[in-house]
């Protein structure tokens, strides 16, 4: 991770791969003083020991019932809980802003693990459409395949799907990494902002559609490029970042890098002024 | 919103009335306002099966009113006559409701499109099914009530699909429910979730090729332009095919035939399908909790890609 403290204000967000643009006039980024770490906490969350490990069974419980079951299990203090019997059940591990380990024992249906920040969560099973839309920080695995909407609007962490993901994968995404061990569907990085996804397999048609930023690494064929979305030289620098990445997410170790595809904006849809609309009607 | 379901058993039959309730019940908060359901029946394949109506369920807070049971009678009995004067001999007869009757028909057709023509002249009369297989039955309310209404689980067959409904560009009725015949075609019959944006175009040029139209509902395009496609001799994969540019909008759709299911996907991949499939049973719905009433445990699920077309056989 950079030197938060070294790296000039500038090129902060940069240096953590957050974006590519450099950002000039308004922003309304926020940077925190990492010494300051401890002051900044969300409301109902729990210290949990990971090696306190637990099972639930949510076989006969509702996904409001099962949501509750877990965040009484971390106020217990359980940081290792094991998801027996989900069953496709929607919206499972929603909201969890805990630092913990959760192993889903099957799959879930859609809106799984939606608005998280932190967990460590394994899915042993398929996964519905807009798994972990939200998702600010954490990890989050899935063993099998992945419904549409994967990974909607996340703003960090990472999300990795060892199978294939239907269409608009990544859609609106502003920070984080998507990584597909398979392949994806139509409109994949549809309007993304930021971040990165790398995508093993095959890709469908309008890949980047309207993309404002961020890249897209492609190891497979891909059904066609969407507006605004052009080819960009692959560096040494993005080559040795994908083997760490893929060597992290435990997907693709030994796939030949060098021959990915990279893929950004164009940048010629859009006009990054910074000027708030009153401030432009002002210009004109 | 609308949720759709259908299975398909291949070498077997199974108690697909019961299994199809199942699934759309689980996705009955997609759409409650209507439900229906296509069955494939093991029969003798001798007789006819005609699903129809001769009257609406007018739900509450409706504007519409609520017709007298003699005009359902009245119907019915024109119905009669006219099934006689065609030579057509009612083997088994069956009012479920006083709207909603079934025929078993013996019967030569000839040409069914003039058949169902010759009864759907009869004022407020409609067909939802014909076929040797098919019945369709559809009405108001969650996937469990209308089952329980026309005693629909102990129902065996091959396959089935099916629709819950909610209702959004056109009425709360039982012709604007799914599924939709493949008018004139025997034992076809169509489900859909989404939206579609030529509907009206592709129903005046349908309609001047002489295709009948019996709702206002989007939907019933997807059957109709089928139809016709099959008509000018195209299998059922290759109409599925064309549908994909034929059809605007966004759309996830089953069709079925007397021996085979299929599904379509519209290029954009807008409305949700997940898919479970192995060497006896094929599966699907808008989501998998659907598939999970049928197989709660642990499988193999994967959604189609954009532009998709499958087609199994039993």
């Amino acid at each position: 991770m950079a030197n938060l403290k070294t790296v000039s204000k500038k090129s902060k967000a940069q240096s953590m791969g957050m974006h590519t643009e450099v950002l000039t006039g308004r922003t309304q980024q926020k940077f925190f003083n990492p010494d300051e770490a401890e002051n900044f906490y969300y409301f109902g969350t729990y210290d949990v020991d990971f090696n306190k490990r637990t099972e639930l069974d949510v076989k006969d419980m509702t996904a409001p019932e099962a949501n509750k079951e877990i965040d009484n299990l971390m106020s217990q203090g359980y940081g290792t809980i094991v998801i027996k019997n989900p069953q496709g059940k929607h919206s499972l591990g929603v909201g969890i802003l805990n630092k913990l380990n959760l192993i889903f024992e099957g799959s879930l249906g859609y809106f799984g693990m939606g608005s998280c920040d932190g967990p460590i969560v394994r899915i042993n099973g398929r996964v519905g459409w807009s798994c972990a839309e939200n998702l600010m920080a954490g990890k989050v695995v899935i063993e099998k395949n992945a419904g549409s909407c994967f990974g909607a609007a996340i703003r960090g962490g990472d999300l990795i799907c060892k199978g294939s993901v239907g269409a608009r994968t990544g859609i609106d995404m502003k920070g984080g990494t998507i990584i597909i061990g398979g392949d994806a569907g139509a409109f994949t990085g549809f309007m993304m902002q930021r971040g990165r996804i790398i995508i093993l397999g095959d890709v469908g048609i309008n890949l980047g559609d309207s993309m404002y930023d961020g890249t897209i690494f492609v190891g497979g064929e891909i059904g066609s490029y969407g507006s605004d979305a052009v080819d960009a030289e692959l560096t040494k620098s993005d080559q040795d970042w994908l083997k760490r990445k893929l060597k992290v997410a435990e997907i693709g170790e030994n796939f030949d890098v060098s021959k990915m595809k990279k893929i950004v904006a164009g940048k010629k849809l859009w006009n990054y002024d910074n000027l708030e609309p009153t401030e432009k009607k002002g210009a004109i | 919103m609308c949720g759709i379901a259908g299975l398909i058993h291949r070498g077997k039959s199974s108690n697909v009335g019961s299994e199809l309730q199942g699934m759309l019940q689980a996705l009955k908060h997609r759409g409650e306002d209507s439900t229906g359901y296509a069955l494939y029946g093991d029969t003798d394949g001798k007789n006819f099966i005609m699903r129809f109506k001769v009257g609406e369920n007018v739900g509450e807070g409706s504007s519409s009113v609520m017709e007298d049971v003699s005009v359902y009678d009245e119907r019915k009995k024109i119905v009669d006559e006219t099934l006689a004067e065609m030579g057509a001999k009612i083997v088994k007869e069956e009012r479920t409701l006083p709207y909603s009757l079934r025929y078993e028909i013996d019967y030569n057709v000839k040409d069914l499109l003039e058949f169902s023509q010759r009864i759907e002249s009869i004022p407020g009369v409609e067909i939802l099914s014909m076929g040797k297989s098919l019945e369709v039955i559809k009405d108001l309310g969650n996937a469990k009530m209308v089952c329980d209404r026309y005693s629909l689980d102990k129902v065996v067959g091959t396959h089935a699909i099916g629709h819950a409904r909610m209702a959004t560009e056109s009425g709360v009725d039982i012709k604007s429910a799914h599924p939709f015949w493949g008018y004139p075609f025997s034992d076809v019959s169509v489900v859909h979730n989404g939206q579609l944006t030529n509907y009206w175009n592709n129903r005046r040029v349908l309609e001047n090729k002489g295709m009948r139209f019996m709702s206002e509902c989007d939907s019933e395009l997807i059957a109709v332009y089928l139809a016709e496609k099959m008509r000018d001799g195209a299998t059922l994969e290759e109409g599925m095919k064309a549908s994909l540019t034929g059809l605007d909008g966004v759309f996830t759709y089953f069709v079925a035939t007397k021996d085979s299911l299929g599904m379509a996907k519209d290029t954009m991949a807008a409305k949700p399908l997940v898919l479970y499939e192995s060497d006896d049973l094929v599966a699907m719905g808008s989501e998998e909790i659907a598939i999970r009433s049928v197989l709660p445990q642990e499988i193999d699920t994967y959604d189609p890609f954009d532009g998709e077309v499958k087609v199994w056989q039993i």
